[in-house]
């Protein structure tokens, strides 16, 4: 285990100056969509926490994105505070009913957006939303913003890296795995469902606010149903439950695209068809590939040591045969 | 001797069924109590009761004299009332030492401090204690999932006695575990219940598990308390042949 977080955050250190320095060539569009890539990553990244990590299938991941966007002044506390309220389904409904809990929920949203034209612009939008400037130095500019986004997103992971390997990850898996054996070990299942749900919508609200001076105009449109359902391949296409998952499904879900569009015509066809694959193969996303493989390592691993531990245990654990067959 | 566990008068009806009917018994602090009775005689729909995972129709159970009736199976937990389950229930994903942490963690601390303490709560090592005391030194860093079924059965006592509780139930522990294997785990119960003063209740249908682990054993049939007392005494007792082979 602790192997394995001093990995996730030396990928953290590695990443963060290439991050820095590459984009420093690109042309604005280039920019643009490297800055959604992380954006989305961010979104995904807290849905990774509900879906991924707590078990919790929301669809309204693209809704909090769009309250963050719409709210950018007081954006994080307001999503965390609409996801600790619509959590509280979550306490009573699973699986595809708590997807309809937040489904509605997201239909709301994209109401609100569209018809209360006085507070969001309606179908027109909002346009002229300002970038930051800090200390005086205008980081508005394609590349300077790229970098606030880079740098935000760099602390947001860090935050996520610390959550999920403190106590609270371990009682997030233990919720999604065996529900029930948690609560008999004193996990409290309440308590941790509803931190899950809101600390993740929060992630969406963030990325929202960081998405509304990206684009520089938001209308309904980019917080639609379709959002959600298109953060929910993300994070599910990265691998649900692996660190990095969001990273590599934001840009399976937000660059590719782009990147296809040079095909002209058939880039969405190319879209669907690697999608198809991908579930096929591999139904845990493209991370799963890796963690099954280094499961099988650790489980020939295991096999070898309980086969070299056998003659020692031979007075008392293992002799069945069929046991250790079945095992390994 | 000091009462740990009493349950005074358990009713649980579904319907017109009544699965547990005015069931008493008590446990004392550091004996290991044997409940058995034939299948469909109300056992485990008496321990969901205990635990919280039903709500008793009538009757109280009291931990230390405190009433305890109608919590939350993680309440009780924290309150020193811990329970395997029939089916093993281990995590698969997290290792031997994750898995012990996790039992142990809610124990410690707020949630802000779980938050911001350390990684582990500051259980390794009473995590590799147990581990040590269960003889399962060599798959500390291994999955959970990776580990044969007879060492997953011990990681799933072992969990259970992980924060030093009050009182453990163990439900079927000998089910679907090898001769061998259940020598062991017997031995390891019998040495907790000695070194570290545990008391539990251990709900089994394999008489033999029963009869040389426990100090005392309760009869169940049909809902109610058959027999209760030492286990030779119950197993000669005429009722309790009956009722195992009889009709």
């Amino acid at each position: 285990m602790s192997r394995k977080l001093n990995t996730d955050l030396l990928i953290i250190l590695i990443a963060f100056p290439i991050l820095w320095f590459a984009p420093a060539g690109l042309k604005s569009y280039g920019l643009y969509v490297v800055s959604l890539w992380l954006v989305m990553s961010i979104a995904a990244m807290g849905l990774n926490l509900t879906l991924g990590y707590a078990g919790l299938t929301s669809l309204a991941q693209g809704a909090f994105l769009g309250i963050g966007a719409y709210a950018t002044a007081i954006l994080t506390v307001k999503a965390f505070l609409v996801g600790v309220v619509l959590g509280f389904p979550a306490l009573r409904v699973k699986h595809h009913y708590l997807a309809f809990v937040t489904l509605a929920f997201s239909v709301v949203v994209f109401l609100i957006a569209r018809n209360e034209q006085w507070l969001t612009g309606g179908v027109f939008g909002l346009a002229n939303i300002p970038r930051p400037t800090l200390f005086g130095t205008d980081l508005g500019g394609g590349l300077a913003f790229y970098r606030v986004v880079l740098v935000v997103t760099l602390a947001l992971t860090l935050v996520m890296w610390w959550l999920l390997h403190s106590p609270w990850g371990r009682a997030f898996q233990a919720i999604r795995e065996n529900g029930t054996r948690a609560a008999s070990l004193g996990v409290d299942i309440r308590a941790y469902t509803l931190l899950a749900f809101a600390i993740g919508s929060a992630f969406g609200g963030a990325a929202g606010a960081l998405y509304a001076p990206l684009v520089e105009f938001i209308d309904p449109s980019p917080f639609a149903l379709s959002a959600s359902f298109v953060l929910l391949l993300t994070v599910v296409a990265g691998g649900a439950g692996s660190f990095f998952g969001p990273f590599v499904g934001a840009f399976f879900s937000y660059m590719l695209p782009e990147l296809l569009r040079a095909t002209g015509g058939w880039y969405l066809i190319i879209y669907a068809a690697v999608v198809l694959v991908l579930v096929m193969v591999s139904p845990t996303g493209l991370l799963g590939l890796i963690d099954r493989w280094r499961d099988h390592q650790s489980q020939r691993k295991a096999a070898a040591i309980r086969a070299a531990a056998r003659p020692t245990l031979a007075n008392g654990a293992e002799t069945n045969p069929k046991e250790q067959g079945a095992a390994s | 001797m000091t009462r740990v566990l009493d349950v005074t008068g358990i009713k649980k009806h579904f319907g017109g069924v009544k699965a547990v009917d005015g069931v008493s018994f008590h446990v004392d602090e550091g004996e290991i109590l044997g409940l058995i009775g034939p299948n469909g005689c109300g056992k485990s729909t008496l321990f969901n009761c205990i635990l919280g995972q039903l709500t008793p129709s009538e009757g109280e159970v009291r931990l230390d004299g405190k009433p305890i009736t109608g919590l939350y199976p993680s309440q009780l937990n924290r309150l020193g009332v811990s329970r395997t389950f029939q089916l093993l229930q281990v995590f698969p994903n997290l290792s031997v030492r994750e898995n012990l942490i996790l039992a142990g963690q809610e124990h410690k601390g707020t949630m802000l401090k779980r938050l911001f303490g350390p990684r582990d709560a500051g259980l390794t090592a009473e995590a590799d204690r147990m581990i040590a005391f269960f003889k399962l030194d060599h798959l500390a860093e291994q999955k959970a999932g990776g580990l044969s079924y007879g060492q997953q059965k011990l990681l799933d006592a072992a969990m259970a006695f992980m924060a030093g509780p009050r009182l453990v139930l163990l439900d079927e522990p000998a089910g679907g575990v090898n001769l061998t294997m259940l020598e062991n785990l017997k031995e390891r119960l019998r040495a907790i219940n000695r070194e570290l003063g545990a008391t539990f209740v251990v709900i089994e249908h394999n008489m033999d598990f029963v009869m040389s682990l426990c100090s005392r054993v309760v009869v169940m049939a049909e809902g109610k308390v058959l027999a209760q007392g030492a286990p030779a005494a119950v197993r000669a007792n005429p009722d309790v042949i009956e009722a195992y082979l009889g009709h």
